[in-house]
């Protein structure tokens, strides 16, 4: 009996040691994220207005803004996504619903899995021989938002196939038992019961492409733009104009390392304004996932 | 019973899994509106031969059928490589054994079979979503809600939703798979009554783990074992006085 507690007693002190370890583990991540949060905010608060949003970068630290930088990293996503989406979703439904199983579907399992992992300067290097040199789309929003679809491509295509495998067998089989072919089955079943995941995946990886710096200085985004992509719209017919794809641009990650590579103070402050401001656009793309996965989790069970 | 034509013949019909030879030499005629009950341990080969008829297996690879499932009028053999299995699954619709509702509308759950054959005029399918309702004795339960989600339904409300689902197209042979093994033994009798009440329109073919089920519902059973049709005949007949030793076995509980 008196060894019995005995043993309690140390297998509850293991319990408890372990329990405190990871307490502290967590505590690690949570103070660093928001000692990064706090720091940022001293450094860049103060130099957050509606001015700087709206201004053009400048040579005299006060006067500058990140206008063409956002607007450029709007644009980029914008490319990025229309481009990313569908070929992610299809080619991650095509795998799972349509393809045969055999050595070469799996060479092509392996080789997506790897290509998330692939670190984004090569793709870089590929968009600028590719986009740039071979195809001649010049340095502008086109070839960068094209570059981000590349690296996100994996992503999304993981993401579309996780989603799908969700759904049950038997779902597919009541599809087919009424005679349905399979794109009956992917376009009024697959897609809309897996659109939770595949978004939330989507964003994600739109939450890391907007952070992106290296592949888009590779593919020659310039670091001083004061103006803008020609505007969408346009005022004679057709009203809509792609001009803009064609266009020089700069990024949030890009204007912010050019700022910290002044010797000037007050442009230091100005990276950290940015940096705030990029932070907020990630987490309220983060949010938006949680959210949207959420919803979707409400209405599908299974 | 006065009218006993034949909807399907079963003539020698082998199924293999791979390697795996899972139904061997199985003959069998199906009578039209009539229930025709199959029983047999697990792992008989019950709810293989039952997805022969929708041809469900070629949904997988490396499965392959031999002999003729024969469908009459038309006597087309209907497992035959050069027959659509889309074209067989819209004559043929199935019960499965767990409610597999979409998540989507009751109304939706109907409408989809129909509107894959390019159906999509509101007045149609409002009125074959209420026929079949009504059909699968749901109405009465989903006619106030008919666009709330399925999944907010009962178990076995589910269930008569896919049998509901099931009768809109009108098939000309319903299959159910153990459709009352994950209901409770309300809902089970439910699904019994809706069974015998459907056979005055349709050709029903049933795989039920539950021996008094098949004695209750059915009036031709078979008996599998191993993968073979031990014995087949009507039902009154093979659960009183079995010609075969092992379906008597069988029936009174000596294994199984």
């Amino acid at each position: 009996m008196k060894d019995l507690k005995k043993r309690i007693a140390l297998n509850k002190y293991r319990n408890n040691v372990f329990a405190i370890v990871g307490l502290l583990s967590t505590l690690v991540g949570f103070f660093l994220l928001t000692a990064l949060m706090i720091d940022l905010f001293r450094d860049g608060a103060d130099r957050l207005s509606y001015k700087f949003l709206t201004s053009f970068p400048s040579r005299f630290p006060e006067e500058a803004g990140i206008l063409s930088a956002w607007v450029g990293s709007f644009l980029l996503l914008l490319v990025t996504a229309c481009a990313a989406i569908p070929i992610g979703v299809a080619a991650g439904i095509y795998l799972e619903e349509y393809a045969k199983k055999n050595w070469l579907t799996d060479i092509i399992e392996i080789n997506i899995v790897n290509l998330a992992g692939v670190p984004s300067i090569v793709y870089g290097l590929l968009a600028l021989g590719m986009f740039v040199q071979v195809l001649k789309l010049g340095e502008s929003v086109l070839t960068g938002g094209l570059t981000l679809a590349l690296l996100i491509l994996p992503m999304v295509i993981m993401a579309t196939r996780e989603a799908v495998r969700a759904i049950p067998t038997v779902i597919r089989e009541a599809s087919y038992a009424t005679g349905a072919t399979k794109w009956q089955t992917v376009r009024w079943h697959i897609v809309p019961y897996s659109t939770g995941g595949i978004l939330t995946g989507v964003i994600i990886g739109l939450s890391r492409a907007i952070g992106e710096t290296a592949p888009i200085i590779t593919v020659g985004a310039l670091t001083f733009i004061a103006f803008l992509p020609t505007s969408p719209i346009s005022s004679e017919f057709p009203f809509i104009s792609f001009k803009w794809l064609m266009d020089p641009f700069t990024v949030m990650p890009i204007q912010m390392f050019s700022w910290v590579s002044r010797p000037q103070q007050a442009f230091q402050l100005n990276a950290a304004a940015a940096g705030i401001v990029l932070m907020v656009m990630t987490l309220l793309m983060n949010g938006i996932a949680i959210y949207i996965r959420y919803q979707y989790r409400k209405k599908i069970k299974w | 019973m006065v009218n006993e034509s034949i909807k399907a013949a079963v003539k020698n019909l082998n199924f293999y899994y791979g390697s795996v030879h899972a139904l061997k030499n199985v003959n069998m005629e199906i009578l039209e509106k009539h229930v025709t009950a199959l029983i047999g341990p697990s792992g008989c080969g019950k709810t293989t031969f039952l997805r022969c008829f929708n041809r469900m297996h070629d949904l997988y690879p490396h499965n392959r059928y031999s002999g003729e499932i024969v469908l009459f009028p038309e006597n087309e053999n209907i497992i035959s490589p050069e027959v659509d299995p889309i074209e067989v699954r819209m004559r043929i619709s199935m019960v499965f054994q767990k409610p597999n509702p979409f998540p989507k509308s009751i109304y939706e759950n109907i409408a989809y079979g129909l509107r894959i054959r390019g159906i999509n005029k509101k007045g149609i399918l409002d009125e074959k979503v209420e026929k079949s309702l009504r059909g699968a004795a749901i109405w009465d339960e989903a006619k106030d809600r008919l666009h709330g989600l399925a999944f907010d339904l009962s178990g076995g409300q589910q269930q008569r939703l896919c049998i509901a689902r099931a009768l809109a197209t009108d098939p000309e042979i319903v299959l159910f798979d153990e459709p009352t093994s994950a209901l409770d033994p309300i809902a089970t009798s439910k699904i019994e009554e809706l069974i015998v009440e459907l056979k005055k329109e349709v050709t029903i073919l049933i795989v039920t783990h539950n021996m008094q089920q098949a004695a209750r519902i059915s009036d031709r059973t078979g008996f599998m074992m191993l993968g073979e049709l031990i014995e087949y005949g009507h039902t009154e007949k093979l659960f009183t006085a079995p010609s075969e030793k092992l379906t008597e076995d069988y029936i009174t509980g000596r294994f199984g």
